[in-house]
C-alpha cells in the first residue's frame, strides 16, 4: 500500500531491508531511492560482528515485530547497496 | 501534533461503527485491559495511508468471522497519546508501530501485526491474516 506520494516511488513508505556488501543490513522507512543512494527513516542497523543476534535472528525478530527506530534519518550509499526488499515480504 | 478532530473522526467511525470500542483515554485502556478475557483485539489506529487501505477495512472484514474476538478495542496513536502510551506499555518490548494490531489471549500477547506487515498488504491481506490467527489461537490451548 505504501502512502501517496507516488512521486518519492513504489518503496516510498515502506519499511525495507538494505543488505550491503559489508557486515551491515539496515532495516528502516524507506523515504526514497535516489542516485545517493537509499534513504531511510527512523532507522536500525544490524553489524555481523560475532556479539548480539546473528544476522538470521535479527531478521527473523525484525520480521516478527519491527526494530526500534533509533537513527532518524540515514542514507545508504548507492554503491554499497546489494539488494533492497521490504520486510514485510520476509 | 494531532490532526484536526474533524479529519479523524471519519477514521475512528471506520472502526467504532463495526463495533469496536474506542479507548480515548489511559483509564479507558486500562479498564478495557483487565476486563477483557478470551480472544481480544486491539487496533492501534492511524492516519497513515496504510490504515486507510489495508488496516482498518481489514479489520472490518475479519470481524464477520464466526471466530473473530469477543472483545475489540482500538486507541488512535498520534491523537489520544496516553491512551496509545498505556496500550503500548503493555507490549513495551515492540517496537511501536501505527497501525498496528495486537491479539491476546486471556492476559497474554499472542500475536502481534506491526505496520510493515500491513503496510505491503491489502485490506483482504490483513483479513486472512487475522482470520487465521484467529482460528488458531481458538484452537491452540492457552499456557498455563
Amino acid at each position: 500500500m505504501g502512502t501517496f506520494h507516488r512521486d518519492k516511488g513504489d518503496l516510498h513508505g515502506i519499511t525495507v531491508v538494505v543488505e550491503t556488501e559489508g557486515p551491515e543490513l539496515y532495516v528502516g522507512r524507506c523515504d526514497e531511492v535516489t542516485d545517493e543512494g537509499v534513504i531511510l527513516l527512523d532507522a536500525d542497523v544490524h553489524r555481523e560482528d560475532g556479539e548480539g543476534p546473528d544476522r538470521e535472528e535479527y531478521l527473523d525478530r525484525a520480521s516478527r515485530f519491527g526494530v526500534w527506530g533509533k537513527i532518524r534519518r540515514l542514507v545508504v550509499a548507492r554503491d554499497r547497496v546489494s539488494s533492497i526488499r521490504p520486510l514485510g515480504d520476509l | 501534533m494531532p490532526y484536526s478532530p474533524l479529519l479523524v473522526k471519519p477514521m475512528r467511525e471506520e472502526l467504532t461503527s463495526a463495533g469496536v470500542e474506542e479507548l480515548r483515554t489511559a483509564e479507558d485502556v486500562e479498564r478495557w485491559m483487565e476486563a477483557r478475557k478470551g480472544l481480544s483485539m486491539l487496533v492501534i489506529n492511524s492516519v497513515c495511508g496504510c490504515a486507510a487501505g489495508a488496516a482498518r477495512p481489514g479489520v472490518r472484514m475479519a470481524l464477520e468471522d464466526d471466530e473473530a474476538p469477543e472483545s475489540v478495542a482500538t486507541v488512535f496513536a498520534g491523537q489520544d497519546v496516553e491512551a496509545t502510551a498505556e496500550a503500548r506499555s503493555r507490549f513495551s518490548d515492540i517496537p511501536p508501530s501505527s497501525p498496528s494490531i495486537a491479539l491476546f489471549r486471556d492476559q497474554e500477547l499472542v500475536y502481534f501485526v506491526p505496520r510493515h506487515r500491513i503496510e505491503t498488504k491489502d485490506a483482504e491481506g490483513v483479513a486472512v491474516d487475522l482470520r487465521q490467527a484467529f482460528e488458531r489461537f481458538r484452537a491452540e490451548p492457552a499456557a498455563s
